[in-house]
């Protein structure tokens, strides 16, 4: 049974010039235990996924407007009520934000910010919520926790952020994290400290975690199963290994073409040409057809193609290339 | 946090020298004899005498200048001439009447302003929020003495709500009596602060930590009241302190149309009588009004938002 699993979600955003489908139909599941990455260049739809499973849209214009999004024992949330749904975040879902410097509110101490969470969700006193916040700032490697209760945001450094704002999502041991970039804000020797908080929480808990990134690297690192976004659609999605060392789809093979020099690795890096298409328009057929070198006249025909296997793989590695789905037909 | 605030004081002092140069030398270059502008010009030449020696007239510039010093360090910012008083005596009768109407006028434009604010930012771009700014922007550009008379002809006179001007005793009576100057004043300063801060509850509701708190579960009146409205009234603090220091030397048409005897109408009357001492002391003491204003807003700001500090 699946923790989280998503059919055919559809989000849009009102722009001036039109209605964009940041999120066009987008399906993935994720197990209890598993930490799923979701990766794809910018504006791709990945951070707009995640939003839309806690309908967190930031104050833009933006709504569901079609899939469902099932929890585990809490139903469809994309049919909930704003009230009820408010009940499962934080609870059953947590959010960890991108930028630490940002996602603290800057004139509340980082205790009552972290106190804010569990009294909302559990009844009880304020020094037991305060001892509480104590041990989780212990929890994710804070020193001396009980200064940091009384400190506001500006007087930590952008990691001890970052693990303040994880600290406020463990709070309730939620059974998933969605993480979106959090380590893209901080430098590198930090941004590996934050990842094995996840992980170690993960393995402690089994906790589930979403983790969205535009990194590669953090992916093959961390990740148990990925999906590649591209244009609002999913076009690949599998076991971390079996994606990175064989993409089936164009734009993955792309991807980690432009990768930079990885050791061991004597070829210069390949740009993708071009730009992602309209999201408010887009073009029929394959999304990336217009930058795939591989393109046939076919690609570019007909509603976006499908996620298929590939024949006789089973561990559902899926990619949603016409070629392949022709190739394996053929075969 | 004291120590900012004892050094803040201090470096108030030449900054208050410079005051009391500038109002002690913008009437002295004011033309004509002073004694004669007070006596009137059927004065005999002995009584003007007298008039000058009494008020050190006859004395160096500098002597004169330094008489006013002293009067202002110790306090009594000198004698009038009309009502034979010391200036302070006079301040200190009227002073409660003016921060009455400042206070009370921000109270008011404070209830005005925050649910329209609320309203225009939380349908930003809508007909109701054109709608709320062309109201405000009006309420803005109507001239405060045409306002007062269209409240006392509408109120006070047709309806009879309120009385049409003065003031009572006790703290009640007066809450009702100064209501319409009060408002008057507090108008233009719900235009202000309702543009701004809806200007800053747009910025808040986009902030992140906006969805930080939306992303624990708080539900929509929690994390406006905790997060969006705190941070947006820091910017509202400031708009306040510059306001406040305007009211205080800008309530003199509403007190004198409401007959409110506060320290706008002292300075009208001075100005009539040509209670030159007055007018210098009374521009003194306003400097001195709206500096203090300034240093509360600066500590208002700074207990307000944890990452300003007073330096």
């Amino acid at each position: 049974m699946s923790l989280l699993s998503i059919h055919d979600l559809v989000a849009e955003f009102d722009s001036p010039s039109g209605i964009a489908r940041a999120v066009d139909g987008v399906s993935f599941d994720v197990q209890p235990g598993e930490i799923f990455g979701i990766v794809g260049e910018s504006g791709c739809g990945k951070s707009a996924t995640c939003r839309a499973i806690l309908r967190l849209f930031g104050g833009a214009p933006a709504r569901i407007a079609g899939g469902r999004i099932l929890l585990d024992g809490v139903g469809d949330l994309a049919a909930l009520h704003e009230r009820q749904l408010a009940q499962v975040r934080g609870r059953d879902v947590a959010f960890i934000f991108q930028d630490p410097l940002t996602a603290l509110n800057p004139t509340m101490k980082i205790g009552r910010q972290i106190t804010e969470v569990i009294r909302r969700h559990q009844n009880i006193t304020r020094a037991k919520a305060r001892a509480a916040a104590l041990q989780l700032l212990r929890d994710v490697h804070i020193t001396s926790p009980e200064r940091r209760l009384d400190s506001y945001p500006h007087e930590l450094s952008g990691g001890l952020r970052q693990r303040v704002v994880i600290a406020m999502a463990l709070a309730l041991r939620p059974r998933l994290i969605i993480a979106d970039e959090p380590t893209t804000a901080l430098d590198v020797t930090v941004q590996d400290q934050i990842l094995r908080l996840l992980k170690e929480r993960r393995d402690r808990l089994g906790t589930s975690i979403i983790l969205i990134t535009h990194d590669l690297g953090v992916v093959s690192q961390i990740c148990d199963r990925m999906a590649v976004m591209y244009a609002g659609r999913v076009v690949e999605t599998g076991p971390v290994r079996e994606v990175l060392d064989s993409p089936s789809h164009p734009y993955t093979q792309a991807l980690l073409a432009a990768l930079p020099g990885q050791v061991g690795r004597e070829q210069a890096l390949t740009p993708i040409e071009g730009a992602p298409p309209s999201l408010i328009s887009p073009p029929p057929g394959c999304r990336f057809a217009p930058r795939c070198k591989l393109a046939q006249p076919d690609c570019a025909i007909g509603p976006p193609p499908p996620l298929h296997a590939r024949d006789g793989v089973s561990s559902g590695h899926v990619d949603a290339c016409i070629l392949n789905e022709v190739a394996h037909g053929a075969a | 946090m004291f120590l900012a605030i004892l050094k803040r004081l201090l470096m108030l002092i030449p900054v208050l020298i410079g005051i009391t140069l500038i109002s002690f030398l913008l009437l002295q270059i004011m033309p004509g004899d002073p004694a004669s502008r007070a006596m009137g010009s059927r004065a005999s030449a002995e009584d003007l005498q007298a008039m000058r020696e009494l008020w050190g007239l006859d004395k160096p510039i500098w002597v004169q200048y330094f008489y006013f010093l002293r009067d202002c360090v110790t306090g009594s910012f000198g004698v009038s001439i009309f009502h034979k008083q010391p200036i302070i005596t006079l301040v200190a009768d009227r002073l409660p009447y003016t921060l009455a109407i400042v206070l009370y006028s921000t109270v008011i434009a404070l209830v005005i302003a925050l649910p329209f604010a609320i309203l225009a930012a939380a349908n930003r771009g809508r007909f109701l929020d054109v709608a709320i700014r062309q109201i405000f922007v009006v309420l803005i550009a109507l001239p405060p003495f045409w306002l007062c008379y269209v409240l006392i002809l509408w109120l006070a006179l047709n309806l009879g709500m309120f009385p049409t001007g003065g003031v009572g005793t006790g703290f009640f009576e007066n809450l009702y009596r100064l209501f319409l100057p009060s408002l008057v004043v507090g108008l233009s300063t719900a235009a202000l602060i309702q543009q701004s801060l809806r200007a800053a509850l747009i910025d808040a509701m986009k902030a992140d930590y906006v969805d930080t708190a939306r992303a624990k579960g708080l539900r929509g009146y929690e994390v406006f009241l905790r997060h969006i409205l705190p941070n947006s009234l820091i910017s509202t603090i400031s708009i306040i302190g510059v306001r406040v220091s305007w009211i205080i030397g800008g309530t003199v048409v509403v007190e004198k149309i409401f007959s409110v005897p506060g320290l706008g109408s002292l300075l009208i009357d001075s100005i009539v009588s040509r209670d030159l001492p007055v007018i210098r002391g009374l521009t003194v003491f306003f400097a001195i009004l709206v500096v203090t204003v300034n240093l509360i807003a600066d500590i208002c700001y700074a207990l307000a938002d944890p990452r300003i500090r007073l330096e």
